[in-house]
Formats: C-alpha cells, sequence, structure tokens
C-alpha cells in the first residue's frame, strides 16, 4: 500500500497554498487531515503529483459563535467539535453527527473542510450541513466567495469548488427547535447504509418548519423540500411520518453496493427517516 | 524519481533526522527505518487501529499519515509508555486480566488507551467501548480489555489521589 511519488508542500498562509494550485492546476491537490485522500493515494485510486498540505496555514480553524450564525474555519477537525462546550448548545446536531463518524483516531484527524469538501456521498457533514442551510465559503486568486451548501455538490467528488480554490471556512445560522442525526451504519468506521439529519420547529403542538437532508443514498447529499414541506402545519402523528418518508424516498436515488441493494436501502431510509423525525420532534 | 526531504521526528523522548521520500507512511519510517516494531501492522487501512501511536498529543493511526506530515512533531509509540522491567499500569493490567490473547492488537490498543485515560479519568464500560472502538481484537470479545482499562484507571486513580 504505497502510493505513487508526489512532492510535498507545507505552505505557511493561503497565498503560499494559491500560487501551487495555480501553477499545477489539476495536478496539486490540498489536503487537510487527510483521512479521505491517503487511502484513496495509496490505492492508487487518487494521483496527486504535488500535495499541498494545509497543517501550518494559520486562521483556518476555530469556531466562532455569533449572535445569528456559527463559523467554523475548514480546518476544524470532528474531535474539536465533539469537544467544544459552547457549539453542544448552540448547535448539538453537530456534535450529535461528528460522535457518528468513523472512530476516535480518525475524528482527531478528519476535518469538517475535508469532510464537506471532498464530494464523497458517504460523508456525513455534507448531508448535515444542507440541512442546516450552511454557507461554504472558499478563496482563489481572484478572491471569496460563497456557495450555498444545498448548491454545492454537483456529483460524487464533483462540487462547485473550482481547481484552483481551497475551502476555508462553513458558516451556520444559529438552528432553533428539535435536531436528530440518525445514521445507519454495519460497523465503527464504515460509511452510512443510510442516515438522516432533520432539524424541526414546533409552536402549539404543531411542526412550523422542518428540514431534513439525506446521506450516501444518492451520488450527491440529499436536501429533500418535500420532506420538510410534508411535516409543516401537523403534529408530526403517524399519517405525517408516512407522507414524509414517501416523499424523502421520491428524492433520494440509491444504488445497489456491499451495503445492499436498492430495496434494502429505501426501507433503511425510510426507518433511519422516521425515527429521526421522533427524536427531533421529541426535543422540539 | 527520488524526491527525499530532510525529516525531523522526535519519537519516545528521542530526537532523530533523515531523508526520506515524502510519501513513506509513518508506521514504515518507524518499523523498518527506525526499528520501532511496537506499532503493528494490521489491516494498513485505517480500520484496525494495531498502528495505532501518538501524535502531539492525538491517537493517529500511523498507516494514514505520510512521515512528512509528521515531520517537526512528537510521537509515542508502546515502546515510550512502558518497559518489561518498567511495566505502565495498563500494561500491568492488560497483562493481569487477560486483556490479550495473541498480542497482535495490543501495543496500539495500550498507546490508544493511554490517551482515553488522559481525557476520561474514570470512563465508564459504554465510554471505554466508543473510546477504543478504533481498535479491533480478533481474540478476546473485547471483555477482558474493558476489564482491563477499567483497572488501570482505578490505580492510576489510586496512585493520584494518594500523590495528593
Amino acid at each position: 500500500m504505497i502510493p505513487a511519488t508526489f512532492e510535498y508542500y507545507r505552505p505557511k498562509d493561503m497565498a503560499g497554498v494559491l500560487s501551487i494550485l495555480s501553477k499545477h492546476g489539476d495536478d496539486a491537490r490540498v489536503m487537510a487531515g487527510g483521512h479521505s485522500l491517503i487511502p484513496m493515494m495509496k490505492l492508487r485510486m487518487a494521483d496527486v503529483p504535488h500535495l499541498i498540505d494545509l497543517q501550518d496555514v494559520g486562521g483556518m480553524s476555530g469556531i466562532e459563535i455569533g449572535a445569528d450564525s456559527i463559523r467554523i474555519g475548514a480546518m476544524t477537525t470532528q474531535s474539536d467539535i465533539i469537544d467544544h462546550v459552547g457549539l453542544a448548545d448552540a448547535a448539538p446536531i453537530l456534535r450529535e453527527a461528528a460522535l457518528q463518524i468513523a472512530d476516535p483516531q480518525v475524528r482527531y484527524m478528519g476535518t469538517v473542510g475535508g469532510n464537506v469538501a471532498n464530494g464523497d456521498p458517504g460523508n456525513d457533514m455534507p448531508g448535515l450541513m444542507q440541512c442546516l442551510d450552511a454557507t461554504f465559503t472558499v478563496v482563489g486568486l481572484e478572491g471569496e466567495r460563497d456557495i450555498a451548501a444545498r448548491d454545492f455538490y454537483e456529483a460524487a467528488y464533483m462540487t462547485a469548488r473550482e481547481d484552483e480554490e481551497v475551502l476555508t471556512a462553513v458558516t451556520i445560522p444559529l438552528p432553533t427547535g428539535g435536531y436528530a442525526y440518525e445514521k445507519q451504519k454495519r460497523k465503527i468506521g464504515d460509511y452510512a447504509t443510510a442516515a438522516a439529519a432533520v432539524q424541526i420547529v414546533k409552536e402549539g403542538g404543531s411542526c412550523v418548519s422542518a428540514s431534513v437532508a439525506m446521506t450516501n443514498l444518492s451520488d450527491i447529499p440529499v436536501y429533500s423540500e418535500a420532506t420538510g414541506a410534508a411535516l409543516v402545519g401537523t403534529s408530526v402523528d403517524d399519517a405525517a411520518l408516512k407522507a414524509a418518508m414517501a416523499a424523502m424516498l421520491g428524492d433520494i436515488d440509491p444504488t445497489e453496493d456491499n451495503r445492499g441493494p436498492v430495496a434494502f436501502k429505501n426501507h433503511v431510509a425510510g426507518v433511519i427517516l422516521r425515527r429521526a423525525i421522533e427524536r427531533a420532534w421529541s426535543r422540539a | 524519481m527520488s524526491n527525499k526531504m530532510h525529516i525531523k521526528l522526535n519519537v519516545n523522548g528521542k530526537d532523530e533526522e533523515f531523508l526520506a521520500e515524502p510519501r513513506e507512511l509513518l508506521i514504515y519510517t518507524l518499523r523498518e527505518r527506525l526499528n520501532i516494531t511496537g506499532p503493528h501492522i494490521g489491516c494498513e487501512t485505517s480500520h484496525c487501529g494495531a498502528c495505532t501511536v501518538t501524535i502531539d498529543g492525538k491517537s493517529v493511526k500511523a498507516c494514514t499519515v505520510f512521515v512528512a506530515q509528521a515531520s517537526g512533531k512528537e510521537v509515542t509509540t508502546i515502546e515510550g509508555i512502558g518497559g518489561p522491567d518498567d511495566l505502565h499500569p495498563l500494561q500491568n493490567a492488560f497483562k493481569e486480566h487477560h486483556g490479550l490473547q495473541c498480542g497482535y492488537c495490543t501495543p496500539g490498543m495500550i498507546t490508544r488507551a493511554t490517551k482515553l485515560l488522559e481525557e476520561i479519568p474514570n470512563p465508564t464500560e459504554e465510554e471505554i467501548r466508543f473510546g477504543m472502538a478504533g481498535n479491533i481484537c480478533r481474540c478476546t470479545g473485547y471483555q477482558n480489555i474493558v476489564k482491563s482499562i477499567q483497572a488501570a484507571a482505578a490505580e492510576m486513580s489510586a496512585a493520584k489521589e494518594a500523590a495528593e
């Protein structure tokens, strides 16, 4: 398991990163924790002649909780998310999701930025960020721009980020109401067979808003507006749950793989969504 | 094509300097270059945890780190935790409570457990199972590993209280 040879760079600032990226184009890749990229390089499924390690670039990690939003630097690790006291109050769904990613060793290295930027349909943070209506900030030689998480994913490993751009931060509007991140996986460290992120707001016994996104059930994360709409105005009773599950099944597009055939994935997606909505509602 | 880099590591308190290709995985650096063979290669795909080491205070799978990434950092392996004549309480507890059978996963288990007990000095069984989830053992069924870590935690806490 020895990867192909590459040139290694560890620039101290973003200007250094961007200059290497612009010089080598497609042949250069940035790396955060490396726990998605290194396994692909070892399998020689990713060819990276110029590898840019972001670990020494300043200002890329940290969690800032503002009055209306939360800003998370791209190099913030899953372990940082889990340990951050303020974040557990401000947006507890992030901690609930991070605890279900991989295993302790991987969570020390794996970053929020890497997880959302990589475009792997198995990653948990993309769906979660769509549920939370997050915005991704990317920077290139032309400057910064913001891209909505719900518009970011185009196909597996294909995103709205250009090759010469680096994702630097994720900004999330402060979430309200009940939450749940529910994930079914075959074993610790596995990607989801199906996962659901739900934020739901209750007023006077009825649902006034609901945001739902599903993970690893298409080649991109699936933000399902129809699922949320099926819950709004209801008391989230059995009929509403069934309507939500039906709406979700209309939006996902799973394929058969070693986690099971399509019919099984649709079944698991329904079970996971129901559990997520019920738990979020109980916390709303 | 050779593109060797100047690498500096501190391994178990000792400074090491050498030239290496950046693609060299840290587990090979430790085992084959520095002859530190405590960390094992199990799956080599970031799943099993047999290669677990501590890098700057974090438990890391050394099969998924390039030596270039680790340059400038402090690495601790099982050899830096305790030796045959000076067993760490975790090593002693694994011995006393049959926390191993074939022993292949044990260096990674104990290295990971040292960090777990730093973070949670008196973990519950659930916290141990969750905190050790990145380390796979195919012999013990984990029950005696949990017992070993609980016993070491109790011993280490008692020693800490006695010292205070």
